[in-house]
């Protein structure tokens, strides 16, 4: 048996250099000349600057913007680092709210969102994706129901008809791969970039 | 449930059938030491790692030879990534800053990804340096996953194999299977993953102002080479804290349909290696078989109850299922899919949150885990589980006709149902023993998230999930605490080592034994009434171990809940 101590080691480490090292590094190599904009992260710059990543999620608040969906991201408390502060969609610390399905506590948060937008829309039902978290805590997009449901918000906050903020809406929607795989969906930052430039026209 | 939601499995089941023979035909010649079209490559890289280790690749080992080196295997690579942890603060590829991660998160971890499991008490982006996560890692998700696959060809060779006191070379098996079989298909992987969006960069953490003026600090890496191990190798564990939720991890509805595939497609192609090693393919297939109806049930069931959604959302009129803990581009019919897969296998990567699952949706991922994942299983793990369980049913219909029991053309004898149990056995001791104690200990109770049947639902998800090596979690329970950690580790420690070191037994005194041709009294093991046997044993054992502990959690929760109740 002594014998296995040898390999034990030295294979280890051969492999570890091979898998752990060559492996990791030269793939970060060849992807980054296939494929640089994905590999850094595919980032949107705007003026030179970067205005985030365009499959991350980022937070709305304004009216004249697309709501993305809740996020249930924290983020370490400044005062107590035992302790965490609501961040929503923290891109350095991804998460859920793991709340179960029978929790009073999502119930109550439901409840208060379906509310405030029952209150903004009152013509159309909730959709469903518009008052539950994702489970990054960083997802890009809503469904097209969502955005639907938000048009007359932003139209009336940017002055603009309600057709011409839906045909823009229209536009970003991404339909199934194959008419069969994920769900359809509109990427809330891109759809939001394309409303500022339809408004700079 | 929508007729495209059911075609999307279907689909995915086809493609993984189709998969099965053609990965199969290439690993045996791996595991036979024959030529591939790739050996012109890594046949040099080969006979240089044997050359420097000192291994002489036609040096057969016996099966105690054979279970000692894996050992040793081990403990190196808990070393490694160990050290690593403590230490990777003054090491370099670290432009996060991240500090020196604690003894017992330390400890859990290289327990957890030495064992296949990938439980993560850490949180990815927010504590583990780019050199942890490449050389600690990546790494060890190679060779974990290796020597999963290592094991189960060993007991293979337990069945095929006549009167030989030999099981074959560890250091050979694990060797060509990272070479040939991991190493080549990651490779391709990782180019696909990048495509698609994942970084794969050794650039710091990008810093963005966004459309509204906000700072965002978006977390990016060596992402894309880990998550194609993480996926192919059954590892599951997430370069990011959300794991294959994180838009990083998994951006697309393809990416997503892939990473499914590439959990499942070493452990179904086993299944004819199996058959192939043994001489009859059909052996093979009625395994993949008992795997496939268990999975089938498992996904309707999982599906209906994600799409029903909850009595919370009925109540306030919201329709289109549960989307709590959901991503939009995955939607219900793949996240409900991609949870069943990951716990079926022992993945345990995680495109959504099972703690936020509705109460019989949750409940099937964790009986699959408790199941002890023999539903296409780990790499290799899933294997040498399944065969445990063959050989208790052959046992048991050896019992009914009063024969001795024989399986593929050898005696099942009283030291294989022995062993059989033993390894059966322990898993349960390990999940129950430790919920147990973790329910009537107040700093334990104190980490639940949610309350009620839930909050039990989670501790007894986090030891079920380790001890099956698994790694999913219901993720509220705050299970960075020294008591989680080392208990954790120890059900990890149990749940792979009580399962491997008996299998290997088994493997070689089945190897001793002599090989009796079949005859008329030779109970068939293709047949639909092998395969029922099969299920039966597997939902008996497992169904009279754990149903009482489901009653405490899932299912009282589901009650509580149509009823209306909250807590």
């Amino acid at each position: 048996m002594l014998r296995e101590i040898r390999p034990a080691i030295v294979l280890l480490l051969a492999l570890t250099a091979v898998t752990g090292v060559a492996y990791p590094l030269a793939m970060t190599g060849i992807a980054g000349a296939l494929f640089p904009a994905q590999a850094q992260g595919s980032l949107i710059e705007k003026d030179g600057k970067v205005i985030g990543s365009a499959l991350i999620g980022q937070e709305f608040k304004d009216d004249k913007y697309f709501h993305g969906r809740p996020s249930a991201t924290v983020a370490p408390d400044p005062n107590d680092s035992t302790k965490t502060v609501p961040a929503p969609y923290n891109a350095a610390n991804s998460g859920g709210s793991n709340l179960g399905p029978a929790s009073k506590a999502l119930a109550d948060r439901l409840k208060e969102d379906v509310d405030k937008l029952k209150a903004e829309n009152p013509n159309a039902p909730v959709p469903v994706d518009l008052v539950t978290t994702s489970a990054s805590g960083l997802d890009p997009d809503i469904s097209p129901e969502a955005a639907e449901f938000q048009v007359p918000r932003v139209a009336k906050a940017r002055n603009m008809p309600q057709d011409a903020v839906k045909q823009i809406v229209a536009a970003n929607v991404q339909g199934r791969l194959f008419g069969l795989l994920g769900e359809p969906r509109v990427n809330v930052l891109a759809l939001n970039l394309a409303l500022d430039r339809a408004a700079a026209k | 449930m929508t007729m495209i939601g059911w075609l999307h499995i279907i689909l995915y089941c086809a493609i993984i059938v189709a998969l099965t023979k053609p990965l199969g035909w290439y690993m045996t010649r791996v595991f036979n030491g024959e030529r591939t079209f790739l050996s012109p490559v890594l046949r040099p890289i080969e006979a240089g790692v044997y050359w420097i280790s000192g291994v002489d690749g036609k040096r057969e080992q016996h099966w105690l030879t054979y279970t000692v080196a894996m050992l040793l295997f081990h403990v190196g690579g808990f070393l490694i990534i160990y050290a690593l942890m403590r230490l990777q603060a003054v090491l370099p590829f670290n432009p996060a800053g991240q500090s020196a991660v604690s003894e017992d998160l330390s400890f859990n971890t290289a327990i957890s990804f030495v064992t296949n499991t990938n439980w993560q008490n850490y949180g990815g982006e927010s504590t583990l340096s780019y050199l942890v996560q490449m050389v600690g890692l990546t790494h060890q998700n190679f060779l974990s996953s290796a020597t999963g696959i290592a094991l189960a060809v060993a007991l293979i060779r337990g069945f095929s194999r006549a009167s030989m006191r030999t099981v074959g070379n560890f250091w050979v098996d694990v060797t060509r299977t990272t070479l040939y079989v991991l190493l080549p298909i990651c490779v391709v992987y990782t180019l696909f993953l990048v495509w698609q969006g994942i970084p794969q960069t050794l650039g710091p953490y990008v810093e963005a102002t966004t459309l509204e003026g906000a700072k965002q600090t978006i977390a990016v890496g060596p992402v894309a080479s880990q998550v194609a191990i993480k996926m192919l190798g059954t590892n599951g564990g997430g370069f990011f804290n959300a794991n294959a939720a994180h838009p990083f991890e998994n951006p697309t509805a393809l990416s997503n349909f892939v990473q499914m595939l590439s959990i499942f497609a070493i452990g179904a192609a086993l299944t004819n290696v199996f058959g192939r090693m043994v001489g009859n393919q059909r052996q093979g297939w009625a395994i993949l078989a008992v795997m496939g109806v268990l999975f089938i049930v498992g996904v309707g069931i999982t599906y209906w109850a994600e799409a029903s959604g909850t009595e919370t959302m009925h109540a306030l009129g919201l329709v289109g299922g549960n989307m709590e803990g959901k991503e939009v581009r995955f939607g219900i019919v793949a996240s409900s899919l991609f949870a069943v897969i990951t716990t079926a296998a022992s993945c345990g990567a995680v495109n959504a949150m099972h703690d936020s699952f509705t109460a019989l949706g949750g409940m099937i991922p964790l009986i699959n885990i408790q199941l002890g994942e023999v539903i296409i299983g780990g790499v290799g793990a899933g294997l040498y589980g399944m065969l445990l369980f063959v050989v208790l049913a052959i046992f048991v219909a050896g019992l009914m006709v009063g024969r001795t029991p024989e399986y593929i053309g050898k005696k099942i004898e009283a030291r294989e149902v022995k062993m059989a149990m033993l390894a059966i056995l322990v898993l349960p001791l390990m999940y129950l023993g430790w919920t147990a104690v973790a329910v009537v200990y107040p700093t334990a109770v104190a980490s639940m998230a949610n309350a009620g049947p839930h909050g039990f639902t989670e501790v007894l998800y986090a030891f079920t999930s380790q001890t099956g090596n698994n790694g999913s979690a219901f993720g509220g329970l705050t299970g960075n605490i020294p008591f989680y950690n080392l208990t954790g580790a120890s059900a990890m420690f149990v749940g792979r080592f009580f399962m491997i070191i008996p299998a290997m037994a088994i493997a070689g005194s089945l190897a001793a034994k002599k090989s009796i041709p079949p005859s008329a009294g030779t109970f068939p093991t293709t047949g639909g009434l092998f395969v029922g046997l099969v299920i039966g044993v597997i939902l008996i054992i497992g169904g009279l171990t754990f149903f009482p502990a489901l009653a405490l959690g899932p299912i009282v929760e589901q009650l509580a809940m149509n009823a209306g109740q909250v807590f």
